[in-house]
């Protein structure tokens, strides 16, 4: 593969995937913290809200330690070059979030919906491209679920929208390079040649490094990432890991990779609750095509009802869920136990 | 035979097609009229073939027969844009309106939380908030008459194929409007709402989810009772209103899992969200007919 002398751009998730694996209790101070040093380390786009977007704060999901707003406004004011990126899930959040995070100083807005069903974001890309100088980027979640042909049908309709730049997204972390070189090299055949792609990937399989690169190589110019691979699951592609492999490989990316080890080693890891990493639960979601954001519900009503957390996400993935049905989590779990009781 | 009030249905789409065949069982409503804006709407060639009389004039193909035939309730089954106009017209010719789009400038109706106060009040427009509203908001009532919920959200999770392009292009509008009525006829003092949409196939059955936080420690017994009477209440007009789990609680949480699947009339049966739009029109509307045929309400023009 040879990528020498491209020119990409990295989009650190740590501060809203990685409100996941950190129940959404990231202070604000923290937040401020890590951006800062981002900024000092020449990393070009960071996003900052809660784990599953704006207005995501919920008993579904979990209530975060502050406001996206308070997130927003103090991680906005605090960085110098690095700009700022918050995520919307429409049917969780609205355009009033939206706007919201526009007046706190964003520079770009990412509007995510399951692979299939793009349509339900016309009301928000519309409106956020016609915000002057946002950054309006739409963003397919689960992107393994669904063929490359049908995915760029989606991809398209975003485009349509207004969307300058679109995503595919690993969710589950359960695609393999030849899955993301056949998604993003059709993509990029069928998009306009102005609209940038992106790609979001997951570590569950331990493929976030090798997916990033043949997105790279079928023509992807953005890449999410997260140092120490702070994210849902087994985490997102290790950012320093990738930087350095970029180094290697001739991508510039303009980040100052010491800097950048030193955050994720200084910052990031001390800051986890548990360590971000391919267990066998987070293995399971990316062998089952699962929601990484599952993972700790998972774990936890495994725990309150004496059952396996893999075995819970073995039944989600065969019942097709996706993004957002974290309350079937528990209700599976109670079914479940029950029909155990009853064996 | 006894006496039936004469109705019109308006929009012969999905839900004006289902609303049509709940309706011509129903022992006190008689559907005249099916009112649509395409000649070669399937809608109206169906509604044809049931023998309901039928216009593709919009609402102005029907004002002119309405006194004629004594329509005194209309169903409106369009969309929120076109909507304020045609209760407007129904209303000058003194039919009630009831309004399944989002438009919701009547007050919302939530068939066995607020029924009676509606026609109480003889509101000549009656929303009937959202599909996900019908579901939850009965939920979110139970608990709240026990005791004081500070915060009610729901999450409806849908079939792919039971969301129609409306819905989709201002979804907006479904999570804002289904936490106001979780608010005002839940009986929350804040609510949130949540929409996730499945493309599964075969499709799934509609889940909804409502978690309530009470004020003080839940009284577990008197909620479980309540949920189990609200559920029983529910069922009288969708049968397929179940309780998968709880009533669980969790500190001053109260969890309350649920499936609504469909009567399949003409939609689908995992369609719930639609079906149970329907059926709390209907209900609706019958009882508006109940008080019409008892000589109490006697809805007339402005």
């Amino acid at each position: 593969m040879n990528l020498q002398g491209r020119k990409i751009q990295v989009h650190d998730m740590s501060l809203r995937d990685g409100m996941h694996p950190k129940q959404h209790q990231i202070t604000v101070q923290q937040m401020v913290d890590i951006a800062v040093a981002m900024d000092e380390a020449g990393i070009p786009l960071i996003e900052v809200t809660h784990g599953d977007g704006l207005g995501g704060a919920s008993v579904n999901y979990g209530f975060p330690a502050a406001s996206d707003q308070e997130y927003l406004t103090a991680v906005c004011k605090a960085v110098k070059k690095t700009k700022v990126s918050a995520l919307l899930l429409p049917g969780i959040g609205t355009v009033d979030h939206l706007k919201m995070a526009v007046d706190c100083g964003i520079s770009t807005i990412r509007v995510a919906t399951h692979c299939t069903e793009a349509d339900v974001s016309e009301q928000h890309i519309s409106m956020a491209s016609q915000i002057s100088g946002l950054d309006t980027v739409g963003f397919l979640m689960m992107a393994h679920m669904i063929p490359a042909e049908e995915l760029v049908v989606q991809l398209k309709l975003m485009e349509s929208y207004g969307a300058n730049c679109v995503y595919i997204t690993d969710s589950a972390g359960y695609m393999l390079p030849d899955d993301v070189t056949e998604r993003i090299a059709l993509a990029r055949a069928e998009l306009k040649p102005e609209t940038e792609l992106g790609f979001h990937g997951h570590h569950n399989l331990g493929m976030g490094i090798a997916n990033s690169l043949a997105a790279v190589d079928a023509g992807a110019n953005r890449i999410d990432g997260s140092l120490a691979g702070l994210g849902a699951g087994a985490g997102n592609t290790p950012l320093e890991v990738f930087l350095a492999v970029c180094d290697r490989m001739g991508v510039e990316t303009g980040v100052d990779l010491f800097k950048a080890m030193d955050v994720a080693e200084d910052l990031i890891v001390p800051l986890m609750d548990h360590m971000v990493r391919v267990d066998r639960d987070s293995l399971t979601l990316g062998w089952a095509g699962v929601y990484s954001s599952f993972l700790l519900f998972a774990k936890r009503s495994a725990a309150k009802h004496g059952l396996s957390a893999r075995d819970i996400l073995v039944e989600l993935g065969r019942r097709r869920t996706v993004g957002g049905q974290e309350d079937m989590i528990e209700d599976l779990a109670m079914d479940m136990a029950r029909d155990r009781k009853s064996a | 035979m006894s006496k039936k009030i004469r109705v019109a249905i308006i929009g012969p789409g999905n839900i004006g097609t289902d609303l049509l065949m709940k309706a011509m069982r129903s022992e006190v409503i008689e559907p005249v009229w099916m009112v649509g804006v395409d000649p070669d709407s399937p809608g109206l060639a169906r509604a044809r073939d049931m023998g309901i009389k039928t216009t593709c004039d919009g609402v102005d193909g029907l004002v002119p027969h309405m006194r004629e035939d004594n329509i005194q309730i209309c169903f409106d089954a369009t969309s929120a844009y076109v909507h304020a106009d045609n209760s407007r017209k129904v209303n000058a010719e003194g039919a009630v309106m009831v309004d399944l789009t989002p438009a919701a400038i009547g007050p919302f109706c939530v068939p066995p939380v607020n029924l009676q106060d509606a026609v109480a009040a003889k509101a000549m427009n009656v929303n009937m908030v959202t599909c996900g509203g019908q579901a939850t908001i009965p939920m979110v009532a139970a608990v709240s008459r026990v005791q004081t919920v500070t915060y009610g959200e729901i999450v409806a999770t849908v079939s792919s194929r039971s969301v129609g392009p409306g819905t989709r292009k201002n979804i907006d509008e479904f999570t804002r409007t289904t936490a106001k009525g979780v608010e005002l006829i839940g009986g929350a003092q804040q609510g949130k709402a949540i929409i996730v949409i499945n493309p599964a196939e075969p499709p799934l059955i509609m889940r909804d989810t409502i978690h309530c936080l009470t004020a003080d420690e839940p009284d577990q017994e008197a909620i479980t009772r309540s949920v189990h009477e609200m559920v029983a209440e529910v069922q009288k007009y969708v049968p397929g209103y179940t309780l998968k789990n709880g009533p669980t609680f969790d500190g001053k949480r109260v969890s309350i899992y649920m499936e609504v699947a469909g009567l399949g009339d003409f939609l689908p049966r995992y369609a719930g969200n639609l079906d149970i739009m329907t059926a709390a029109g209907l209900r609706t509307a019958e009882m508006y007919a109940e008080e019409i045929l008892a000589g109490r309400f006697v809805p007339a023009a402005a």
